[in-house]
């Protein structure tokens, strides 16, 4: 890939508090134009990388570039290159939000001529238009980060890092934050954080999944999900007499149909009934077959349905270490 | 320098929309105007000694309670919020930081001295005043508030709770304060240093109308070194 298109580059970056070391040796890079995400348990370091490459924290060792320039060395010029959202939204609570984002617009230097339109535009964007004259601290927590993400955006960066956009925030509010970073995926660069899988799923075009500091996958979402585990099945069946050994027994049944590899109970929908969840074996897709095997054996089926979650597989087994092998 | 005025008009913004500055010009009015005019009755002339010299409790006394107060937040709650990585991660120094947050600490105090020439236009009234020694008092309570503010600041930058930022400010500034008083228990070879370092010594110089470049370099030394402490420990942040 030519240079020029290369906009986020981690070279061996490694940061330590006091004896612990929080990132190690970690390198990946992001193209102009991708949206990337950054996956991993609590603590993993995603804030901390994300830190490193806007120049908040220094590396110990290695280097962040943003569009080529060393951010250690080009704080400022890298820093104008991009808008950050830290985790959590930190706002001035005491400004109106109107206040904020001028305040803002002055530190970024917006042409004061076209300032007051550019501010509009933001905020028409980001949906702030009839919360401009209200505290910030008096805010939901959906609209706090949309001043967050507004405030990243006001001087039209390529680039976009944020940490954790959706955390705290309840379903309807993160439908809403995914829909506007999907629009701002289209003409620019993201880098965000999750901890949350779907979240990946539902926005990047790739994934970096951090375990303990150290990078453990680079790759599309497809070929995270392809991996070695086929498709998963979900099946809920009435349960015909005492729920433990109706379940035992049915695990035993499932277990050899044609395709199904692993069989594992969870949650059935209460009532009497018993919920599995079926991993098939390459690619095959046993639906056809487990059906047979219910009318032969007179399961009531109450639900079968088959989902690609095997990006959660991926990621336990990467971020845990003890990865189970399903053949 | 845009960056330092913008930070600066945030910071007076903060402290004009809430009670904090209307409560530091008020409390400095009231007390320094009781002060001045007991001891106006009571020596019976137009004098403002009272008003620009330092003594255990005087306006300038005041002054380091107050830059303490208005100054424990300033870079303190930033932390703790976590603001500042918000501000540090926008194109704009730490040097820039520091001094538009310090030209608001400034400003504050400085309007609150502002205020005071009612006072030194009713005392020019009652009789007739010397002018020296009120525009070298002015001048130096300036100096005074502003290596004061410098010092608040960087303490301020030392840790996330105002609360110790307050006191180790006002510690600080009350020692360097009361030293001055406090020499005559002192050896007799430490003392010329503590009257030295002193911030009241140099006031004290100012209030009789002697406008010394030795005691302007004191505070502009003060002042430059604290805030250079002050941007230091902010990059330390980054390491
Ligand atoms: N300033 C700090 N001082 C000490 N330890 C820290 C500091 N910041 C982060 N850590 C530690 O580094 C690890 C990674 O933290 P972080 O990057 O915040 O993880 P994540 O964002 O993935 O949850 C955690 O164990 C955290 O406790
Ligand atoms: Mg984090």
């Amino acid at each position: 890939m030519a240079e020029s298109q290369v906009l986020v580059e981690a070279q061996g970056l490694a940061k330590r508090f006091a004896d612990f070391e929080a990132v190690k040796d970690l390198s990946f890079s992001v193209k102009r134009g991708e949206v990337v995400g950054i996956l991993g348990p609590n603590g993993a370091g995603k804030t901390t990388t994300m830190r490193m490459l806007t120049g908040y924290l220094e590396p110990n060792s290695g280097k962040a570039c943003i569009g080529g320039l060393d951010v250690s060395k080009e704080r400022l010029k890298a820093q104008r290159m991009l808008g950050y959202l830290p985790e959590n939204a930190p706002l001035y609570d005491e400004m109106m939000v109107v206040d904020y984002l001028r305040f803002v617009a002055e530190i970024r230097q917006l042409d004061p001529a076209t300032r007051q339109q550019k501010l509009r535009t933001i905020c028409e964007r980001c949906g702030l238009m009839d919360v401009l004259g209200k505290d910030v601290g008096h805010l939901s927590k959906g609209y706090r980060q949309r001043v967050g993400l507004a405030q990243a955006l006001l001087h039209d960066p390529d680039l976009l890092i944020l940490d954790e956009p959706t955390s705290g925030l309840d379903p309807n509010q993160i439908i809403e934050i995914r829909k506007l970073i999907k629009e701002l995926g289209q003409d620019k660069t993201v880098l965000l954080s999750t901890h949350i899988l779907p979240e990946v799923q539902a926005t990047c075009d790739r994934i970096l999944i951090i375990s303990n500091g150290k990078l453990v996958a680079d790759d599309t979402p497809e070929a995270l999900t392809a991996g070695e585990s086929g498709a998963v099945i979900q099946v809920v069946v009435k349960s015909a007499g005492a729920l433990e050994q109706e379940a035992a027994r049915l695990r035993e049944l499932f277990e050899k149909v044609k395709g199904v590899g692993r069989v594992e109970s969870q949650e059935g929908e209460g009532n009497g009934t018993l919920g599995f969840r079926l991993t098939a074996q390459g690619n095959s897709d046993p639906r056809a077959e487990l059906f047979g095997c219910a009318v032969e054996h007179e399961l009531v089926l109450l639900n079968m349905n088959k989902e690609r979650v095997s990006l959660e597989d991926t990621f336990r087994s990467l971020t845990l270490g003890e990865g189970e092998s399903h053949e | 320098m845009n960056n330092i005025i913008a930070i600066t008009k945030r910071e007076l913004r903060g402290y004009f929309d809430s009670p904090v500055a209307y409560i530091v010009v008020v409390v400095f009015l009231l007390v320094s105007g009781w002060m001045l005019f007991s001891s106006l009755f009571i020596m019976g002339r137009a004098d403002l000694r009272p008003f620009f010299s330092p003594s255990p409790f005087s306006p300038s006394m005041l002054l380091v309670i107050l830059s303490a107060a208005i100054t424990m937040r300033l870079v303190a709650e930033e932390r703790k919020s976590g603001t500042l990585e918000m501000l540090t991660t926008m194109p704009i120094k730490d040097s820039e930081v520091v001094l538009g947050k310090f030209l608001a600490g400034l400003g504050l105090l400085a309007s609150a001295l502002l205020f005071t020439a009612a006072y030194v236009l009713t005392v020019a009234a009652l009789g007739d005043l010397d002018w020296g020694p009120v525009i070298s008092g002015y001048l130096g309570l300036l100096l005074f508030s502003g290596a004061l503010v410098a010092m608040g600041i960087m303490c301020s930058t030392w840790t996330s709770n105002q609360i110790v930022a307050f006191i180790v400010s006002f510690i600080l500034g009350a020692g360097l304060y009361y030293i001055y008083w406090l020499q005559f228990f002192l050896p007799e070879f430490i003392a010329p240093i503590a009257e030295y370092i002193s911030v009241s010594f140099h006031l004290d110089n100012m209030a009789r109308g002697v406008i010394d470049s030795r005691d302007v370099l004191y505070y502009l030394t003060i002042t430059g070194g604290s805030l250079f402490l002050a941007v230091r420990s902010l990059e330390q942040q980054h390491a």
